[in-house]
């Protein structure tokens, strides 16, 4: 299990390295010089080059990596020039929205799909399998913001009982603020349980084929207590696959959906970055969510072990 | 009132009907055999009495279990009656335990289900079966998942939970068709000792007639869902009087007319020219699983200092049980994988060393017949794309033409139309799907061909036809054979010598003959002494006829 665990950690480790390379080559050729931004058109090149040298932009870019990279391992993840506040302080501002939007609507999306799938494939055939899995189909095909405007339209416009954007910050309370994230995580969470849900549902057919199946049955068990003792267990092992891959996807999502609802998170605060040079920012935020899918990846592989004894290194 | 009555069983999907009106009587205590080729219906029975068929068959006719009619019961009923009075073993023990789940819950699991029992007892009465079934505490705990044991302990865990609760009547569909014999012997003991010792009934279903003739008291004979003979076994396969009873006990019993081939093999005159293929010191390793990061790890010698030779047009026989390193032997013969140390000539060739480049004449010397002939072909090419596949062997690709010609000469050789070359592989029955990767393997008129358990998922009259398409092929092609098998009647029945394998080593080695007639090692006369025989299973019932 360490070892397995020390492989995983490793191969975390190398995809973060690749992942910022990547992340400082790219923004590198991005046309577009941040200080002519910054100044304007009319400024002068001496200001300009003023500017440069202040900023670090002068140096070479492995001088500029390695600072960059440095700053980040002590905590220091460079200053906005848009906001000339330090980033980390951005990011965490901004994080304490983002990432509750995330958990929930990744808490919705399995609660919601999960049972689903499960009941869908229970009843395998049947006219509840058929009207489950075409309202996932329209719910994979439904994009994201126009979901999240119908439900600004029903709860806000029409029965009035959430806020129609915006937040008001934890420092309101914690029911004001968990209100302005219901909708935006809803929006969120539904094309994910759509896909989770079809996901669930044909794991759990092709596991109730296996022979173990039958053999659970031999012993005299009803089929209902075969489906959750024996069955389950093994359809979450695809089902943990595809959870996984989704939280990128989340995490890509957020950026519209913040943007709609006019949530002032990690989203909105790359969209902005971009639109305005800010590089730093960006670099900042895109390393914090590479970061958090490689945990997210770490611990699904954690739970395959927990799941599928197969997994599992005899030490 | 038997334990089990079966009348006028009759299933149907739809309108196609599957049984055809089946009669079977079991008592308590005895062991009836139900004996028939694939498709006969025989584990459809086993279903029906189970309760468990598929939601699309139709089931009409009467089951009656102990005076309780089993058909049309309510699913409640079937639930107390499944694993407590009636207990199930599945053929393939591979896939029929939860991969995720100890063997410990999956046996305590039925006991507590049925009998209320508290966790501790429960655990503490699968304990005690597991012991019984041979699977001691100290190397097999509860705690023990079904990844971390062989086929044959899976099949005893099996078997373990089909007779946690000692049931009046247990049903075995195949339950050693996937173990080697002396697994086989080891669990037909097993289940016979279980039947004797709780005065079950059992149900054993086979395609082997001798495991039944050993096992059962009375067999049924069925075929395409209809009863073809029922009787008292040793009367029923020893007199034979249905034609259809007769041709099984025939085909299982073939042995090809290999002419005086055999035995000219033998004389002086092969050790004059050079060997086909020459297997000097093989050996192969493989490492352990490492157990820390840094830690070197250990190796598993899968095979151990092997050598052999085999002539042009010989055809010799590698058996041994299963796990004992024939198939990783006959890989690198292949050249599908490198010797740690030793060489391997084939026709001048040494497949164990050259690059894969310069490999293709040695390749188009030897090629291969699968064990499996349902999942050794992609089912969406033609039979002419997957017969013609080893042609890109050749120096000269063949154009389309000389290509089809070449397809429609090889299946012409294995005894199939030229047209046939049009069809896709689904459109065939087991035994000619065999015929098509013969045909596959002949086509660029290989020296060798290296065939892996070729007969032994095919019924016996299938299998009769292809072990004389096989002796045929070695006497009008002079192709050398390498049989890898653990059945001993298929060695008998087609090969000159027969090399004995265990544990990595090739322990005995000789005349066919002379091997199975007097085995020395101790590998060879357990091989022997398991492998199942028709005409001694059948004297020895009837002595005992006799003796009562």
């Amino acid at each position: 299990m360490s070892a397995f665990l020390a492989k995983r950690l490793l191969i975390g480790l190398v995809t973060l390295i690749v992942a910022s390379i990547v992340v400082f080559a790219v923004l590198e050729i991005v046309p577009g010089d941040p200080a002519l931004l910054m100044l304007g058109m009319n400024a002068t090149p001496e200001a300009l080059e003023a500017l440069r040298s202040q900023m670090g932009l002068d140096q070479s870019i492995p001088v500029r990596y390695f600072n960059w990279i440095g700053g980040m391992l002590m905590g220091d993840f460079g200053r906005s020039w848009t906001y000339s506040s330090p980033v980390l302080d951005l990011i965490i501002e901004r994080g304490i929205v983002s990432l509750p939007l995330a958990i929930l609507s990744l808490f919705l999306s399995t609660a919601i799909a999960i049972p689903v799938g499960i009941f869908a494939a229970s009843r395998r055939g049947t006219i509840a399998d058929s009207a489950s899995m075409g309202a996932a189909q329209i719910g994979v095909a439904i994009p994201n913001f126009w979901f999240a405007l119908l439900l600004v339209y029903l709860f806000a416009v029409w029965l009035r009982v959430l806020p129609a954007g915006g937040f008001p910050g934890w420092g309101a309370g914690i029911w004001p603020a968990l209100k302005a994230l219901i909708m935006p995580s809803l929006a969120l969470a539904l094309p994910q349980a759509a896909i989770l849900a079809r996901v669930t549902r044909s794991a759990m057919l092709e596991v109730l084929g296996e022979d173990y199946i039958r053999t659970a049955r031999a012993k005299g068990m009803s089929r209902r207590t075969v489906l959750w003792r024996h069955a389950l267990r093994n359809a979450m092992i695809p089902v943990l696959t595809i959870l996984g891959l989704q939280f990128a996807f989340l995490l890509a999502g957020t950026i519209i959906i913040e943007n709609v609802f006019y949530l002032p998170g990690l989203g909105r605060l790359v969209f902005q970055a971009i639109t305005q040079r800010d590089l730093i920012v960006v670099e900042g935020v895109v390393m914090l969510l590479v970061a958090s899918v490689v945990v997210v990846n770490l611990v699904v592989d954690i739970l395959y072990a927990a799941v599928d004894p197969r997994l599992r290194v005899k030490a | 009132m038997s334990l089990l009555e079966i009348e006028d069983l009759r299933l149907h999907i739809g309108n196609l009907p599957i049984l055809k009106g089946i009669n079977l009587t079991l008592g308590q205590g005895k062991v009836m055999g139900l004996v028939g080729e694939s498709g006969s219906g025989k584990s459809m029975t086993a279903l029906a009495v189970m309760q468990l068929l598929p939601a699309a068959i139709q089931a009409s006719g009467r089951i009656s279990f102990n005076g309780i009619s089993l058909l049309g019961a309510p699913e409640a009923a079937m639930n107390r009656l499944r694993g407590n009075d009636i207990g199930m073993v599945f053929q393939e023990p591979m896939t029929a335990l939860n991969p995720v789940k100890t063997i410990g819950e999956q046996v305590s699991e039925g006991i507590r289900w049925h009998t209320r029992a508290s966790r501790a007892e429960a655990e503490e009465r699968a304990r005690r079966m597991l012991d019984r079934v041979g699977l001691p505490e100290a190397k097999f705990p509860l705690s023990r998942y079904p990844h971390e044991l062989s086929g044959g302990q899976r099949q005893r865990v099996v078997i373990a939970i089909a007779c946690a609760l000692a049931p009046k009547l247990l049903i075995a569909d195949e339950p050693t068709t996937a173990l080697d014999v002396v697994l086989q012997k080891q669990i037909l003991e097993l289940l016979r000792d279980l039947v004797d010792e709780h005065k079950m009934g059992l149900l054993l279903i086979s395609h082997d007639l001798a495991v039944v003739a050993d096992m059962s008291d009375r067999v049924t004979i069925m075929r395409n869902g209809e009863v073809m003979e029922a009787g008292e076994t040793a009367h029923t396969l020893s007199q034979q009087r249905h034609p259809y009873t007769r041709q099984l006990a025939l085909a299982s019993m073939h042995v090809p007319d290999r002419g005086e081939k055999a035995a000219d093999r033998q004389g002086p005159e092969e050790a004059r020219s050079a060997p086909l293929l020459s297997v000097n010191n093989v050996t192969r390793d493989y490492p352990h699983r490492r157990t820390s990061l840094f830690g070197k790890p250990g190796v598993f010698r899968a095979v151990d200092s092997v050598s052999f030779t085999l002539d042009e047009g010989q055809s010799v026989a590698l058996v041994g049980r299963s796990g004992c390193g024939k198939s990783t032997l006959a890989r690198m013969i292949l050249a599908l994988d490198r010797p740690t140390s030793g060489t391997i000539n084939l026709s001048g060739y040494d497949v164990s060393a050259l690059p894969e480049a310069k490999l293709k004449p040695a390749r188009r010397n030897m090629q291969i017949v699968f064990q499996d002939p349902y999942g050794s072909f992609d089912p969406r090419h033609k039979v002419e794309r997957l017969v013609a596949e080893p042609l890109h062997l050749l120096e000269i690709a063949p154009s389309i033409s000389e290509r089809r010609d070449m397809v429609a000469d090889a299946l012409d050789k294995v005894g199939l139309a030229p047209a046939d070359m049009d069809k896709y592989p689904h459109e065939f029955s087991g035994g000619q799907r065999q015929r098509i990767s013969i045909a596959r393997a002949i086509i660029t008129r290989p020296k060798l061909i290296v065939a892996d358990e070729p007969v032994s998922a095919l019924d016996v009259s299938i299998r009769a036809q292809a072990l004389d398409l096989f002796a045929d092929l070695n006497a009008r092609l002079g192709v050398a054979y390498l049989f890898i098998t653990h059945d001993l009647t298929v060695a008998r029945a087609i090969t000159d010598r027969v090399m004995v394998m265990h544990e990595g080593k090739i322990v005995e080695s000789g005349r066919t003959d002379d091997i199975l007639d007097r085995p020395q090692s101790d590998a060879a006369k357990a091989l022997v002494a398991a492998a199942p025989d028709l005409q001694r299973a059948l004297e020895r019932r009837l002595a005992r006829i006799g003796r009562i």
